[in-house]
């Protein structure tokens, strides 16, 4: 059974389904995302010390993804002009480097993951606040290596385990900078395993449509497209809100 | 590719595709056919059974909470029942006040997420609109079919709830923190079990806008849409942009939860006198602001469909044109925006500050006035009019004085100084329920009359159906009306021996046991219906396939039930509005819209 | 799809102009951050700088200059709704009991 417009656009609008459909599937990620930057901006506003993003988060490793993603999105408009051109070799190039990108950003986002779970904060009865790693994890007694101060290595310090309030690694649990970072970023690395899941589906298996119904491979590719956009338009907010501010 | 070839062709296309199809139709295994099904029509048959099942569920959990409040403490009647629901949860047939909790709490949740909006979008929805828009399908059906099953999913895991330690969710339908962030592990279920229903309406909104939009037939332009369909349409607006937020919340919460995160959690939270070990610096507050950001908005999706049932009953029924077509058309498009910027009504007593309140206080005033244009346009549709008193149409005209008396109780509580007494009181769901019970609930009984003959060819049993309708609208309101009462004399609500201990609930005490006698007849009025359905489906008198000579698609260019693929033997085009009866000049007292000429 | 073969080649010239704006935005914002300024000036100037990546990957990448009425409608209707969203931290800020303390 054939569904009237799902591969020409209905005179009266302009528009194929999937593509209507799939810019009312955005506006209710805008929603979403809309009402977690909401929460962002209103437990920032709550706070009484808020923490530079930088001081926390690694800048460069960011940057980089940032020009990784921006890079993916450009590869997949270009794969999308590529169909149009009727050039189908180039389609699957520029595609299989978008998902190769996408990859490479999941990777770089682990490394930073990781490097947070390496991290620990201590806090003392008495108020102080120390931040490094941890050397030494004993029963009565742990011992840290406080981070860099002003290009200096301040020397390990050892702790006492009556001292200690909360010891704990840099997961979202420490601070709720790190809650809201590790629950935006969680979201949107989950949104770019979904493109990734899509685009690999269409570069695979999905590209024999191009044989047969040339159109709505086109089509398709112009959706999945809109959608990853989408995801590197996220991120461009996220990266400034949660590692530059 | 260019427009005008495209154009042409589409009604001789499907022509030729639907013969096609119906020849593929009868090679599909009974799997295709009828469980994982993309036949818009079968879906809503799927949609339709399951949220039934759900709100008799629902509504049977709450006849036993109605035992506790009319009788606190005294052992259950029905000992199998008490001996099901488990030693731990009602020990000698006592309930315990933690088990009250959870069947609250999934009280609300059953019938609002799986009983009322599945049956009112999920299946006539999806049976009645794509007909009505003269579609052959939904613009996704396997997408159609995914909503279905992640709804599906979504119900079983709140069911699975109910069997972890500590049992289901027990912190109420609205999961207020920082309760719900340190209660038991059921409410990480339910937590799971809305995020699938989430995704479920977000697919189906998606689907459904879609739809409408692109599917229409040739010559149906929005001013001649049926009011149900544009209901339909504004609801799916509502649930594409109000769902998102909860599931931003739904997802922090989470995070509270699972990654011992403090979104919600303000700092020095002290719990069963202990320092909670978190982070804190979180907002409690935040949780309602996003909850109720879905949560008032979901009244409307509640309500619209009902709206839109009613309209087309009560058109057909009267032989009338509905009166203030355009202006029930807007009222509901501006209903659904305002329903954006009313949320915190529902928390004026949080001390959020008087500038908010007033702001809320004045939006939630300004909503009141498209409901009221629609209900007055419902109103004087039935002025001289010759009134066909079916069974559908005595529903749907309960309906009006009920949704009256739901909506006018509603301005106090909109008001910001008498909210201050009957916040958090019997009187707030005694609102509540006469807007979704005696209101949207009569309305989707009328559409299940209205619409059963489509679905099946025969007409459900009137002597049971009259039987049906005065059981329940008399009994709903022994139900729901002392509510009021008890209400206004300050009794809070959640409360599981139902006041007893509370001095100023006393003298209103006694309603308690009147209100849980009305609950349980009300549930006997509903055995005529359950029989009715079964025995009307084999036995039912048979029918053409337009029995009311309505004017609308579904009934005027298909046969009952409609083709199996495809819907229509030929695509119909549509010349005139919705609602032509008794045109002046026309030979029958209604002129189906797909009627090229009055002759 | 209205466009032709040789209407995309003209497209992907403008693909990489932006794509070449979009780095340098990229290394402005970065650059900015560690000016250290005020937080209030440096939230303007990031977010401000951000929208403007934003409008150009949706205005080119996804053609949003060139688009339907439809889609139009739907994302201004989207983008009230957003701005309702932020009634929340505006209607926090204003509580107050909050500020009491």
């Amino acid at each position: 059974m054939q569904i009237p417009y799902n591969e020409t656009a209905r005179p009266d609008t302009g528009l194929f389904n999937a593509k209507l459909g799939l810019w009312l599937f955005l506006a209710s990620e805008v929603m979403l995302f809309g009402a977690l930057f909401s929460t962002y901006v209103l437990l920032r506003v709550g706070a009484p010390v808020w923490p530079h993003g930088y001081t926390i988060l690694n800048v460069p490793l960011a940057t980089l993804n940032t020009v990784v993603l921006i890079s993916s999105s450009v590869t997949m408009v270009m794969s999308w002009a590529s169909l149009m051109m009727k050039n189908f070799g180039k389609f699957r190039l520029y595609l299989g480097l978008t998902i190769l990108m996408g990859m490479a950003f999941l990777v770089v986002k682990t490394f930073e993951y990781k490097a947070k779970f390496v991290h620990y904060g201590v806090t003392l009865h008495d108020g102080t606040e120390i931040v490094g790693h941890l050397e030494e994890e004993a029963e009565d007694h742990v011992v840290m290596l406080p981070d860099m101060k002003d290009g200096v290595q301040p020397s390990p310090v050892h702790i006492g385990r009556a001292q200690i309030k909360r010891l704990t690694n840099f997961g979202p649990w420490y601070s709720t900078f790190l809650a809201i970072y590790f629950t935006l970023t969680g979201l949107h690395v989950l949104h770019v395993i979904g493109g990734l899941v899509v685009n690999i589906y269409l570069w695979g298996p999905g590209a024999k449509m191009w044989k047969t119904e040339p159109t709505r491979f086109t089509n398709r590719i112009e959706v999945a497209g809109l959608y990853w956009h989408f995801v590197d338009l996220v991120w461009i907010f996220l990266f400034p809100v949660l590692y530059l501010l | 590719m260019d427009h005008s070839s495209s154009h042409g062709g589409v009604g001789t296309t499907h022509k030729t595709h639907g013969a096609h199809h119906e020849a593929d139709h009868l090679h599909q295994s009974f799997w295709r056919k009828y469980v994982f099904s993309t036949d818009h029509k079968v879906i809503g048959i799927q949609y339709g059974i399951t949220s039934l099942l759900f709100l008799l569920f629902g509504f049977s959990i709450m006849m036993i909470m109605r035992w506790q409040l009319a009788y606190p403490g005294q052992e259950f009647p029905i000992k199998w029942l008490a001996h099901l629901m488990g030693q731990d949860n009602m020990p000698d047939g006592i309930m315990l006040p933690e088990y009250y909790n959870q069947l609250g709490a999934m009280h609300g949740t059953i019938m609002v997420f799986l009983g009322v909006v599945p049956l009112a979008v999920g299946a006539f929805g999806n049976y009645v609109m794509p007909l009505q828009i003269g579609a052959i399908d939904m613009a996704f059906p396997k997408l159609n079919m995914m909503s279905y099953w992640v709804y599906f999913c979504g119900g079983v895991t709140m069911l699975w709830s109910f069997f972890v330690p500590g049992g289901a969710a027990n912190s109420g339908w609205t999961s207020y923190a920082p309760l719900s962030v340190i209660a038991t592990t059921g409410q990480t279920i339910w937590l799971l079990g809305m995020v699938f229903l989430i995704t479920s309406s977000l697919l189906g909104s998606v689907n459904f806008i879609v739809t409408i939009i692109q599917l229409r037939v040739k010559g149906l332009t929005f001013m001649r849409l049926p009011f149900f369909v544009w209901t339909q349409f504004v609801t799916s607006f509502l649930l594409l942009l109000a769902f998102p937020p909860l599931e931003a919340a739904g997802v922090l919460q989470l995070m509270d939860r699972i990654a011992g995160t403090s979104f919600f959690l303000p700092s020095g939270l002290v719990v069963s006198g202990q320092a909670l070990g978190v982070s804190g610096g979180g907002s409690p507050l935040l949780w309602q602001h996003l909850f109720w950001f879905l949560a008032h908005p979901e009244v409307y999706v509640l309500i619209l469909p009902a709206m839109g049932i009613i309209g087309e009953v009560i058109a057909n029924n009267t032989r009338k044109p509905l009166w203030g077509y355009k202006s029930m058309i807007y009222s509901i498009i501006f209903l659904g925006f305002m329903s954006f910027i009313v949320w915190a009504h529902h928390m004026f007593l949080t001390g959020m500050g008087t500038a908010i309140s007033s702001f809320f206080q004045t939006t939630t005033m300004i909503i009141s006035i498209p409901s009221v244009i629609i209900l007055t346009a419902l109103l004087l549709s039935l002025w001289g009019g010759s009134i066909r008193y079916t069974t559908p149409m005595l529903f749907a005209l309960s309906f009006l004085p009920m949704f009256a008396i739901g909506g006018l109780t509603g301005l106090p509580l909109g008001l910001n100084v008498s909210d201050i007494h009957l916040h958090d009181t019997y009187y707030v769901i005694g609102h509540f329920h006469y807007v979704v019970a005696p209101g949207t609930l009569m309305a989707l009984f009328a559409g299940i009359y209205y619409w059963f003959p489509k679905v099946t060819g025969r007409k459900m049993n009137d002597i049971l159906g009259r039987l049906h309708f005065w059981g329940s609208i008399v009994f709903m309101n022994g139900v729901f009306m002392p509510m009021f009462i008890q209400g206004l004399a300050g009794v809070s609500r959640r409360l599981y021996d139902g006041g007893e201990q509370y001095a100023h609930a006393q003298s209103v005490l006694h309603w308690n046991e009147f209100t849980s006698i009305s609950a349980w007849c009300l549930g006997l009025a509903q055995i005529p219906f359950i029989v009715n359905f079964f025995w009307s489906m084999k036995k039912g008198q048979k029918v053409n396939s337009n029995p009311w000579e309505a004017t609308t698609l579904e009934w005027a260019a298909t046969t009952s039930p409609p083709l199996a693929h495809g819907n229509f033997e030929k695509i119909p085009e549509v010349y005139r509005g919705p609602y032509e009866y008794s045109t002046r000049g026309a030979k029958k007292d209604y002129t189906p819209q797909n009627q090229a000429s009055e002759a | 799809m209205e466009m032709q073969a040789e209407e995309v080649k003209k497209h992907v010239k403008v693909y990489i102009m932006v794509f070449v704006v979009l780095l340098f935005l990229t290394i402005v914002t970065v650059a900015v951050s560690y000016l250290h300024l005020s937080v209030g000036v440096g939230i303007a100037v990031a977010l401000l700088i951000a929208s403007i990546k934003a409008t150009l990957v949706g205005g080119y990448f996804m053609h949003l200059i060139s688009e339907k009425k439809l889609i139009y409608a739907t994302l201004i209707l989207t983008v009230v709704f957003f701005i309702v969203l932020m009634v929340i931290p505006v209607s926090h800020a204003l509580d107050p009991i909050r500020y009491n303390h």
